[in-house]
């Protein structure tokens, strides 16, 4: 093959290019790609953990199971104030992208507000069970399942800190592109918690009160 | 201070005193050379607070051979050990100094060598392969880089203050639980490996953004050169087998500093579950250090074969196929767990068929060398010694993953021959490949070639020296990890072996000596063309070293090896005009916030807790900050890079 045919050949068409070739993605999309690639390895961290629950589990070394601690009340009013408080992140997301900022910052104020409920319900929930002996040392069982819903209540509180820190940001330089960007960040950050937080009440709440 | 008194030091023991003393003033010397000359302000502006992705990338690469010093020392060590205390010999060695020479080994090695030697050279290449002007998120990947040198760090203090892990470099509990290691050794195994991973954890993601989501105009998927893919194969694997581990140490931390249950032998923990854990995550760690090993070795072969690389897209598939396959395989690393012969068999089976992607891109290697003009150069060497010794490396890997074969060798020196063919012969030799291959590239000037011979034939001598007689030795039932034996037949292999490690020694002498005999006759090695190896791929069109913004053109690709068409096609280089561009400015974020994780990691290891409360608010501070502020970037204008471009091309053009 002549040197010329064989650069024929690897030219391949003229003309039939996929979309990736299109040269380099604009700055918004590259940061919400990898802030989603981040969400997939804590999702991933999550699954370690919850594989470990499903394991340890049954193993409640003569302690208590879920099924004595577990009160799905409580549970199913956490889930509906972190359900919505997504809700309305998503409004608040949407009433900035079209500037309008009084319905940003009480769309974020009520996510906040929902957020801190669910904190709140969270710590009183752990606080009665290690009240009743029934802390994360007792067994492996509770070892599991303070540590997987309690690193899913690091992340809501986390997530508060942030919510408050881009609020600031916002009110201090106005909604320009780079704040939109960490504030669209931060509205994947807070669904992804939602997705955690379905399986986890399936998994250890709904699965485990029976 | 916690649980830290002066006791930690240790000066009663003369060996770890003398290596804390070495260490100590080998530090305060650099720091006294620096603060002498006065290179402060330069190394604070040029490299500290550095976040190109190249400047970076050759920090990676220096750490990872100061830490292989650091390991081969710990080798050396051992095998002298192990040649001297047979029978009524106890060699010099103490067996609780020795099992901590073994843990630091395989942790300084993986975690410290192998993996910032590989990530440093995607970040120093793919950017440059990809043909643009950095990675995705340049102030992260400066982050992922202070946070791997802290974990290396806190790594080397356990030598002077306290101990390191006696449990080795998995850490398997109940042995690493409170309970039977209450020392601070296993706690500075896990926060240096926490805070380190969670540098490569982020290293990845920035890796794969980049690859997706940055690659110049033209470059489809199927134009990447090899390097790229298989930097977004290992990059994957960083991104789904990080957090795994991350999860399992934090789980083993709270067992030892809050008592919880999960891998005790009390209260219902399972270490079987920490066993299975850690090899979710370890056994992928295995490909995300080959995977860019074999890119080094496609984009090397091909070069010096003049050739384009042979099944280009089998080439591509095969490494998507182990990057699923790696995540399918990690029981084997435990098959005499007792999980029963059907779930052995299917791990068995699944572990054999790695094989055959890997067989695939062997025989592209030697269709693209059939027949090319192969030109010897070093890194040529280090790929062909590769091919050799990684089949056999893989043919006693099939060995292993048969259940009852494994049932024999289990824990054996067979096992520690077969990890270290594939590790050294698979992923040291491609780093250094890469390290040769590369150089040019990075500093603008060629290393010796005599002693870059030299370092390769005594690490090849070497390397079959010291391991082959571990085979044999593991089929004769010596077990890994043993600091002492009574059978005196073993005696003589375990001599060959150490010989072994002084011929590699040579080969690291020669390494070191190769750099500096280079560094000194650099105006006479010169490159000024930025193409000494008659290149294919895009990082090759641009300068050596490339300037801070690499291209001053964004190039046109049109095809696969993108640069050789444009040389076949005596594509023009000089443009008429060009467009001002932006370079991202310097950030002491990745120093600062690394600089703190050390704090939080040294005061938690020590149990210091105001100490851990003060690292923690300065580290969130940094964070505010950094969240807070707005990017700045460095403009450089059209004229400013057609001069540059001039100065460089013109004399080229015109020769």
């Amino acid at each position: 093959m002549s040197a010329q045919a064989a650069s024929v050949a690897l030219a391949g068409q003229p003309g039939a290019m996929p979309a990736s070739g299109g040269g380099p993605a604009p700055v918004r999309i590259v940061v919400a790609y990898g802030f989603w690639i981040f969400l997939l390895s804590d999702i991933i961290m999550f699954s370690a953990l919850f594989a470990t629950y499903a394991v340890l589990s049954g193993q409640t070394a003569g302690g208590p199971s879920g099924h004595d601690l577990f009160g799905l009340r409580h549970v199913g009013v956490e889930t509906l104030c972190l359900l919505f408080s997504s809700y309305t992140c998503g409004l608040g997301v949407l009433a900035i992208e079209r500037r309008y900022l009084t319905g940003f910052y009480l769309a974020f104020a009520v996510t906040f507000a929902l957020g801190a409920s669910f904190l709140g319900l969270e710590i009183s929930e752990f606080a009665g069970m290690i009240a009743r002996g029934a802390g994360p040392s007792r067994s492996a069982f509770l070892s599991a399942f303070f540590s997987l819903v309690g690193l899913h209540g690091v992340h809501v509180s986390a997530g508060l800190l942030w919510l408050a820190f881009m609020v600031a940001q916002t009110i201090a330089k106005g909604p320009r592109d780079f704040v939109r960007r960490r504030l669209l960040c931060f509205s994947l950050f807070w669904h992804a918690l939602d997705i955690i937080w379905v399986a986890l009440l399936t998994l250890v709440y709904l699965m485990g009160a029976r | 201070m916690g649980k830290l008194t002066w006791g930690a030091i240790p000066i009663h023991q003369p060996i770890p005193m003398a290596a804390s003393l070495f260490i100590t003033f080998g530090v305060l010397a650099v720091l006294g050379l620096v603060t002498w000359k006065r290179w402060w302000p330069f190394l604070w502006r040029e490299w500290l607070t550095s976040v190109d992705h190249k400047r970076i990338g050759v920090m990676y690469v220096l750490l990872a051979l100061v830490l292989l010093l650091r390991g081969f020392i710990d080798a050396i060590m051992m095998r002298s050990q192990l040649a001297i205390a047979a029978g009524n010999a106890d060699g010099y060695l103490p067996p609780e100094h020795y099992d901590q020479i073994f843990s630091a080994h395989g942790t300084i090695m993986i975690f410290f060598m192998a993996m910032p030697f590989v990530v440093g050279l995607m970040n120093f290449v793919v950017p440059l392969q990809l043909g643009v002007r950095d990675v995705a998120f340049p102030v992260l990947n400066a982050i992922s880089f202070w946070l791997t040198a802290s974990g290396a760090l806190l790594v080397n203090i356990s030598l002077v203050v306290g101990e390191f892990a006696r449990t080795g470099w998995l850490a398997y509990p109940p042995l690493s639980e409170l309970q039977f290691s209450p020392g601070v050794g296993v706690d500075y195994y896990l926060w240096a490996l926490q805070i380190s991973g969670i540098g490569t954890l982020l290293a990845g993601i920035n890796m794969v953004t980049t690859i997706l989501k940055l690659r110049a105009p033209g470059m489809t998927y199927m134009r990447m050169p090899v390097f790229c893919w298989t930097a977004l194969c290992s990059s994957l694997l960083i991104v789904a087998a990080f957090p795994v581990l991350t999860a399992t140490f934090g789980m083993l931390l709270l067992d030892r500093y809050v008592g919880m249950h999960f891998f005790t032998i009390d209260g219902g923990g399972n270490c079987m579950l920490f066993i299975n854990l850690i090899w979710a995550w370890g056994h992928p760690e295995v490909y995300i250090l080959i995977l860019p090993a074999f890119g080094i070795f496609s984009e090397v072969i091909a070069t010096f074969s003049g050739k384009q690389l042979f099944g280009y897209r089998s080439m591509v598939l095969a490494t998507l196929a182990i990057c699923v396959l790696s995540f399918m395989v990690w029981l084997h690393h435990f098959f005499t767990m007792g999980a029963g012969a059907d779930v052995n068999a299917v791990f068995g089976i699944m572990s054999m068929i790695i094989a055959i992607p890997t067989g695939v891109k062997l025989f592209n290697w030697l269709f693209t060398l059939f027949r090319g003009r192969i030109r010897f150069e070093v890194p040529v060497l280090w790929a062909i010694g590769f091919m050799v010794t990684f089949v056999i490396g893989g043919l006693t890997g099939v060995l292993l993953a048969v259940p009852p074969v494994d049932f024999v060798l289990h824990n054996s020196l067979f096992l520690v021959a077969h990890f270290h063919n594939v590790i050294i012969g698979g992923v040291l030799f491609g780093a250094m490949a890469g390290y040769n291959y590369w150089f040019p590239k990075a500093f603008g000037f060629t290393l010796d070639k005599r002693l870059g011979v030299i370092s390769f034939w005594c690490w090849l001598i070497g390397f079959y020296l010291a391991f082959m007689p571990l085979y044999a030795l593991g089929l004769l039932g010596m077990t890994r990890r043993m600091q002492h034996y009574a059978d005196l037949s073993w005696q003589p292999y375990l001599i060959v072996a150490e010989l072994g490690a002084v011929v590699i020694l040579g080969g690291i002498v020669a390494t070191i000596a190769q750099l500096v005999v280079s560094v000194r006759t650099r105006a006479s090695r010169r490159d000024l063309t930025g193409d000494p190896w008659n290149g294919r791929t895009l990082e090759w069109s641009t300068a050596s070293p490339p300037p801070a913004y690499n291209f001053a053109v964004l190039p046109e690709v049109e095809s696969l090896d993108a640069f050789w068409v444009m040389k076949q096609k005596g594509s023009a280089r000089l443009r008429e005009r060009y467009e001002s561009i932006e370079t991202p400015s310097n950030s002491a974020n990745g120093f600062v916030t690394a600089f703190f994780a050390v704090v939080i990691g040294f005061a938690m290891i020590w149990h210091i807790w105001w100490m851990a409360i003060f690292g923690v608010a300065c580290a969130a501070a940094t964070l505010l900050a950094f969240g807070w502020s707005e990017r700045v970037d460095h403009k450089i204008s059209g004229e400013q890079l057609a001069n540059a471009e001039r100065v460089r091309l013109q004399p080229l053009e015109s020769a």
